[in-house]
């Protein structure tokens, strides 16, 4: 059967998951089936052995960020913290296809991060520094080494803010992310790890500062822990206990355009231009841009954003001029005051959280999965995840991530 | 693009507007004796709410003013306050 | 030569414009008024493609927007991917091509101007159908500002294509009527070719106007505040599921009646009509009147409405009751279509029936367009009696109406669109009535049965019953998903792709909902839709982007010098959104040595830098030295009136956010200067102190920034240039001593002169009017030409504050450092009880002994400029990643005066390790270099009084 260029993705399996009800009681639940809940009860299955456990999701399974992000996948963080976490996280990526045995569809193809200005430059070449010290592999390439990397993107002069030049990692790229859910959700399911859907936690049974147990709106549930894997929601749900976080909701927008035959080979992010572009699997280009700048949980941003989204990427490709919005939507990122995570344990025992996410979440899934899936196993964060705990904003020792040197997500 | 009830200039563009996040975070009197932790929740910690929160706005390309509004997280919805107790803090 | 399937007369279309296209590499002709699918159509092409995952024929499916199948891609005259040949309006040379998977970009400049407007009306509706346009009638006429837009390129609606008589009237004559009266009508904008594609918060709608190719502006995005909106958006017909339902001649049945009456084409000449409702009937009647024979009608209800019956009856039009088509014939066009009896418990299969058609219409109901409704937050639940989602809530300012309410007879439409039109400028505060409306034909209509899998099809061709076409994808693909344990419409959306094509389900949406009902065994309501967002339909985004490209990309901000900067043919760099002189080479120069001299020059003689950009800020009050005291490091209450202070400005979290001088310009007035980038961040930084939290001080803040002009005279021979452009300033040292200054007259401006210095030689800041920069600018570089006056650029500046350790915020800092952290803990007052940033200094990690210092760097005297960023670590040799960094080097140049490469560092207890060598890693290489104290250049400080 002929088929077209773009026509479609690979097959999905014949079976992914069932939807139990909920039973009274678990060695571990997890609040929140998106990419990192999904990821987490995942290792702690595969390295830990705990299966009696159960991933709530208050909509459908991996239906909030994880279906909303624009799939970037990278691990060229500044912070040598940052850099271990995220780039676990890469190799991870590399071999979770085979490891799920689900089409992921993870495609290496690259990301450039451009500078527009000398300050960009300045940071870009300490960024990509102090990365291939890290063991990441990163390269700086000036605007002519850029355009060859990716011919169609304006490296003119006569941009407002021309590109002076970019960091290169070549191993980073995208993936397909409800086939990532998916396939950890299969495999969860395989393992007797109940997916509940549809079940929104309420509050949460405790003992003094002991977490027994969540409320749900599927009835009570008994819990040895409870791991928040919930993003933007989660203060919502330590606000009952009391337990404040440093975490502000923020809608973050993006948008698709029809398929397109094939022009843009890598992934392209601009923090001054701003706009970050790829064209995924079928041919669509995908598209992102700023987090509005208000507080919101409504999973809508405002058009002006989008106006301005679609700006740079015309600025900067010209060539998609004619190109189409189809659709545009958004999710709710949990902003730090650093813009890296949160986690770790709690003041709560047997309570764990992950949060703080910002618009990081989806490139670290398997790395947040693996590190958090420890923590809550061990009852200590693992060595990657422990500076990027709650205690950090006490000492000040922040890992900061969007200062002068920041960089896009 | 929400319509912000600016308490000078009256509704305008939410593009003209600055935003400032949780209203009503005063400076602590003496910094200085508080603790490490304290110190942190002044800089660091702001609610989070989903549902009605006050916040502050400030009138960037108007008036240059901040004020407080009410307005609901989930739906984007402006409650007028008084205007007198807007405009300060 | 007129298209074979053109009626002789009738139609909207303009016979006496011919219209030449290429359609496939085929030459055809049309007319103007037709779309590129009536225009095809009426030359008997019904494929226009193939479909995208199997390659199976398909056709033109609708007329409108909703289209599902016939994609193409423009070629001429300028190339754009994937629109609808519904939708595509002719023109002479339009060449396209069918489009089966992926669009293509221009590789050539897109020579279109976008652009957008901005308007405010009180009542915007949206439609121009018959419920749009009762409603604007009354809305108009009660002197209530209105806008009305509809995505087609002119008024009507549903009236255009249906033939239908208003007061026993053509209905265009009251269209045009209407039309007239609203374009006549003061405070009415009236905008055809409008798509309205978005709602967003507090009724700021956003539409696009496609202005048409040979115009002055291609596209214009049009930003709506409205009070009150109507939504009389009209309704989507939905296709039939059935085995085979994706062969071209497949169309639904109410399009095949708009290109009847409003294009004068036949889409075939033997129909066979399918339907589940009354709508249908009028299409077989219509068609069967312009000259097409009607098979059959063939309903799934089993008892057809009277009126219609009789209509039939008369024409010999026969009716298969409680029949469905089950099954299609043909290739690359249907020929005949399988009908069987709809089974019952108890009835026995039976033998389908064929009969034969070129042409099979199809109605499954009627979609409501809810889009904008639902993304004004407007909820909706699906309603049993029209099997379809209808609006369930009334969002503040939203009213939805007509047929995108549910009421699909026009006589409704046109009374209930009146009554909204009317409800809406009432609460928008005009008194206003209902318009007259004429009378539409009515009659009693027996009501429709939803239909999603038709019973008896057996299950193994569910993959040629396609639920959406754009998409390829079938009930297999449903039943697969369900299988796989889906149960989540959007799951099963994004298992199977459904409504994620171009038209984003706008016939597909509901279709997969029922199916997936049916093979869940669950209501419709229980499985709901998936969430509409903007845009309604696809926008091009050069129509977002608008004029805001090249120089408009961002607001490009010169000094008053900058045409005298032109004129030196310097480049430029970009600091925030000012350009500002990056070097000014001589003939034959790079870089390099351009700043070689130009620093050789202030070291040894004069040159001279505007530095206009920098941010001033005049702070005026009674409580102007507190409120200074309080944002500032240092103490600034204390300076003299005279005097001037520099001062760091740190966030409460301790770190160092800005820069800049503080003059004292009287007993409660400031000037103080920020860093180019920064002046708007801490102006309003201020202002939140100011008025949030220490609203009791009496302090007022102006950005003075484009008031003054500033040039920074440096070298030696500073003061003997200024002293030839003055004659009423005494420039003596003691007269006029360093970090004071003074108001005198400059070039015969008046000008206030500061004795500060950022290159550590004797230098004088000279700041007078903007309007007359480039006049006193002038009069120094001549007053100094004798001495070789030599401009420089922000290169050189930082070279030279470099080789004296003053740190540049944002280059030398990045948000995590503190003053301590620069050395510059003199320049924090131990004196005040408090300040922005203090009670952060003594936190567990701001007081660790270890943190990063700025420090100096010296690589060997011989050795190549160590590039800005490198890293810092510990080894002469590298053990396996991670390796441990000390830290980055932030600023790194070679320097005139010393002749050999320095540089600024940020190094872990920086301070603690002087004199010792570490490495920076450049490329593969580690380069040796020796930490210094972050002063390289007359460390005493001698040469700033000349």
């Amino acid at each position: 059967m002929p088929r077209t260029p773009g026509a479609d993705l690979p097959d999905h399996p014949d079976w992914l998951w069932n939807s139990p009800e909920p039973k009274r009681s678990y060695d571990v639940v997890i609040v929140g089936g998106g990419g990192h809940g999904l990821a987490t009860a995942y290792y702690l299955a595969v390295n830990h052995g705990i299966t009696n456990m159960a991933v709530l999701e208050s909509g459908w399974l991996a239906g909030g960020n994880m279906a909303r992000n624009t799939t970037i996948i990278r691990s060229n963080y500044l912070w040598d913290e940052s850099a271990g976490l995220y780039e676990h996280a890469m190799k991870l990526w590399e071999g979770l296809e085979d490891e799920l045995d689900y089409p992921l569809l993870f495609s290496q193809r690259g990301v450039l991060n451009l500078a527009h200005s000398l300050q960009d430059v300045r940071d870009s070449k300490r960024r990509v520094g102090a990365n291939r010290l890290n063991g990441i592999d990163a390269e700086w390439l000036d605007a002519d080494q850029v355009a060859e990397i990716c011919p169609i993107l304006n490296t003119s002069e006569d941009l407002r803010y021309p590109v002076l030049g970019a960091t290169w990692q070549p191993r980073a790229g995208i993936a397909k992310h409800d086939h990532v859910a998916w396939g950890f959700a299969r495999a969860l399911d395989r393992m007797g790890v109940d997916l509940v859907q549809n079940c929104q936690v309420t509050g949460f049974d405790r003992i003094g500062d002991r977490i027994t147990g969540v409320r749900t709106t599927r009835g009570d549930i008994a819990a040895g822990k409870v791991a928040l894997a919930a993003a933007g929601s989660t203060s919502v749900l330590t606000d009952e206990l009391g337990l404040a976080l440093p975490i502000q909701s923020h809608p973050l927008q993006a948008l698709v355009s029809e398929l397109l035959e094939p022009v843009h080979p890598t992934v392209v992010m601009s923090n001054a231009v701003h706009v970050y572009v790829s064209q995924a699997h079928k041919g669509e280009l995908v598209l992102g841009a700023g987090i509005d700048s208000y507080n919101s949980y409504g999973q809508r941003g405002a058009f002006h954003t989008i106006e301005r989204e679609l700006t740079a990427a015309v600025e900067l490709f010209p060539m998609f001029s004619r190109a189409h919005v189809l659709r545009t939507w958004a999710g709710v990122v949990d902003v730090t005051p650093d813009a890296s995570a949160i986690m770790g344990l709690t003041p709560f025992e047997n309570l764990y959280v992950n949060c703080g996410w910002g618009t990081g979440g989806f490139k670290a899934t398997p790395g947040v999965g693996w590190c958090y899936a420890h923590t809550i196993a061990h009852d200590e964060p693992h060595p990657l995840n422990a500076p990027f705990n709650l205690d950090r904003f006490t000492t000040g020792a922040l890992v900061d991530e969007h200062g002068a040197a920041g960089v896009a997500h | 693009m929400m319509l912000i009830p600016c308490p000078w200039c009256g509704p305008r563009n939410e593009t003209e507007f600055h935003y400032g996040g949780q209203a009503d975070v005063s400076y602590p009197a003496e910094p200085q004796q508080l603790s490490d932790a304290d110190w942190a929740r002044f800089l660091f910690y702001r609610a989070n709410p989903k549902g009605i929160f006050t916040e502050r706005w400030n009138h960037q390309a108007g008036c240059r003013r901040w004020f407080t509004i009410r307005r609901d997280t989930t739906t984007n919805e402006i409650f007028q306050d008084d205007s007198h107790e807007a405009v300060t803090r | 030569m007129t298209g074979e399937y053109r009626l002789a007369e009738g139609g909207r279309i303009n016979r006496d414009r011919p219209v030449r296209f290429r359609f496939d590499g085929h030459d055809y002709e049309g007319f103007d008024g037709d779309t590129l699918a009536s225009a095809l159509l009426s030359n008997g092409v019904h494929q226009v493609g193939t479909s995208i995952r199997y390659g199976r024929p398909r056709g033109i499916a609708s007329a409108g927007p909703e289209e599902p199948n016939a994609l193409v891609q423009i070629e001429e005259p300028f190339p754009e991917p994937m629109l609808t040949a519904t939708t595509v309006e002719l023109r002479d040379g339009l060449v396209a091509s069918s489009l089966p998977g992926q669009g293509r970009l221009a590789t050539e400049p897109d020579p279109a101007r976008y652009d957008a407007i901005n308007a405010h009306c009180d009542v915007l509706i949206v439609g121009a159908g018959p419920t749009g346009l009762a409603a604007a009638l009354s809305a108009a006429r009660s002197g209530a500002r209105v806008i009305i837009a509809d995505a087609d390129t002119e008024f009507g609606g549903s009236l255009l294509g249906s033939g239908e008589a208003l007061d026993h009237a053509p209905a265009g004559r009251w269209i045009d009527r209407v039309t007239a009266e609203l374009r006549d009508t003061p405070d009415v904008t009236v905008l055809p070719h409008t798509t309205v594609f978005g709602r967003y918060d507090d009724n700021y709608l956003v539409a696009v106007e496609h202005r048409g190719e040979d115009a002055f502006t291609r596209q214009r995005t049009w930003h709506i505040r409205a009070r009150e909106v109507v939504l009389a958006t009209g309704s989507h017909e939905r296709p039939l599921v059935f085995p085979g339902n994706d062969r071209p001649g497949t169309m639904l049945a109410t399009s095949a009646r708009t290109y009847v009456h409003r294009y004068g084409v036949l889409p075939g000449r033997r129909a066979v009509v399918f339907t589940t409702n009354d709508s249908a009937y009028a299409a077989a009647i219509d068609l069967h009147d312009a000259g097409v024979e009607i098979a059959a009608v063939v309903d799934v209800r089993p008892v057809a409405t009277t009126l219609w019956t009789a209509r039939c009856v008369e024409r010999g039009i026969q009716i298969l009751t409680s029949c469905a088509v089950t099954g299609t014939s043909g290739t690359d066009r249907v020929s005949g279509a399988q009908i069987s009896p709809v089974p019952s418990a108890d009835s026995a299969p039976t033998v389908p029936s064929e009969l034969d058609c070129d042409l099979l219409l199809v109605s499954g109901g009627w979609n409501p367009a809810v889009h904008l409704h639902s993304q004004a937050r407007g909820t909706v639940r699906y309603s049993e009696e029209i099997g379809a989602l209808v609006p369930d809530s009334t969002p503040r300012g939203v009213r939805s109406v007509g047929a995108a309410a549910g009421s699909f007879t026009t006589g409704e439409c046109l009374r209930t669109g009146s009554e909204a039109g009317r409800d809406a400028a009432r609460e928008a505060g005009f008194g206003a009535d209902t318009a007259e409306v004429p009378g539409a034909p009515s009659g009693p209509v027996t009501p429709p049965q939803p239909t999603w899998l038709l019973p008896g099809v057996p299950a193994e061709s569910g993959d040629e019953q396609f639920v959406d076409l754009a998409r390829d994808a079938t009930v297999a693909d449903v039943r697969k998903a369900v299988g796989a344990g889906m149960s989540s419409v959007e799951h099963i959306k994004r298992f199977t792709t459904i409504g994620t094509a171009h038209d984003q389900g706008k016939t597909s949406g509901l279709l997969s909902s029922g199916v997936i009902a049916e093979l869940l065994g669950v209501e419709v309501a229980q499985v709901g839709a998936t969430t509409f967002r903007p845009p309604y339909a696809p926008v091009a985004f050069a129509a977002l982007a608008g004029r805001d490209r090249g120089d408009l990309y961002d607001p490009v901000r010169v000094t008053a010098m900058h045409d005298w900067h032109l004129t030196q043919d310097c480049p430029f760099e970009n600091v925030g959104q000012w350009k500002r002189p990056w070097y000014y080479p001589q003939p034959g120069e790079d870089m390099d040595s351009a700043v070689l001299r130009e620093c050789h020059a202030v070291r040894t003689g004069v040159g001279m830098q505007d530095v206009s950009t920098l941010g001033k800020i005049d702070v005026q009050g009674p409580d102007a030295a507190e409120f200074l005291d309080l944002v500032y490091t240092n103490k600034m209450s204390t300076l003299k009136v005279g005097r001037i202070r520099y001062g760091l400005m740190c966030h409460a979290d301790g770190m160092v956010f800005d820069d800049g001088t503080v003059m004292r310009t009287g007993e409660h007035r400031y000037l103080i200067s920020t860093t180019s980038g920064g002046a708007a961040g801490v102006l309003e930084w201020l202002e939140d102190w100011l008025q949030t939290e220490w609203p009791h001080l009496q302090v007022h803040l102006t950005s003075v920034t484009e008031h003054w002009a500033t040039i920074a005279l440096a070298g030696p021979r500073s003061r003997e240039v200024l002293a030839r452009v003055t004659s009423d300033i005494d420039l003596d040292n003691d007269a006029f001593p360093f970090m004071s200054w003074t108001d005198g007259t400059v070039a015969g401006k008046a000008a206030r002169v500061c004795r500060i210095s950022f290159s550590g030689e004797l230098a004088f800041e000279i700041n007078v009017p903007w309007w007359h920069g480039r006049e006193v600018w002038e009069a120094l570089y001549q007053a100094g030409s004798d001495q070789d006056i030599t401009p420089y650029g922000t290169e050189t500046m930082h070279v030279l504050r470099a080789e004296k350790g003053f740190p540049i915020v944002g280059q030398d800092t990045d948000g995590t450092v503190t003053p301590h952290d620069l050395g510059m803990s003199w320049a924090v007052s131990k004196k005040k009880d408090d300040f922005l940033g203090m009670r952060s200094f003594s936190r567990a990690d701001t007081v660790r002994s270890d943190r990063k210092h700025l420090v100096g760097l010296l690589p060997p005297a011989d050795s190549a400029v160590v590039p800005e960023g490198t890293q810092l670590v510990e080894l002469a040799e590298l053990p396996e990643p991670p390796v441990p960094m000390l830290g980055h080097i932030t600023s790194s140049y070679r320097s005139a005066a010393l002749d050999r490469p320095f540089a600024l560092a940020l190094v872990k207890s920086g301070r603690d390790r002087i004199g010792q060598t570490i490495y920076g890693h450049v490329g593969d290489r580690l380069v040796p270099v020796e930490i210094t104290e972050p002063v390289f250049y007359d460390k005493e400080g001698n040469r700033r009084d000349g």
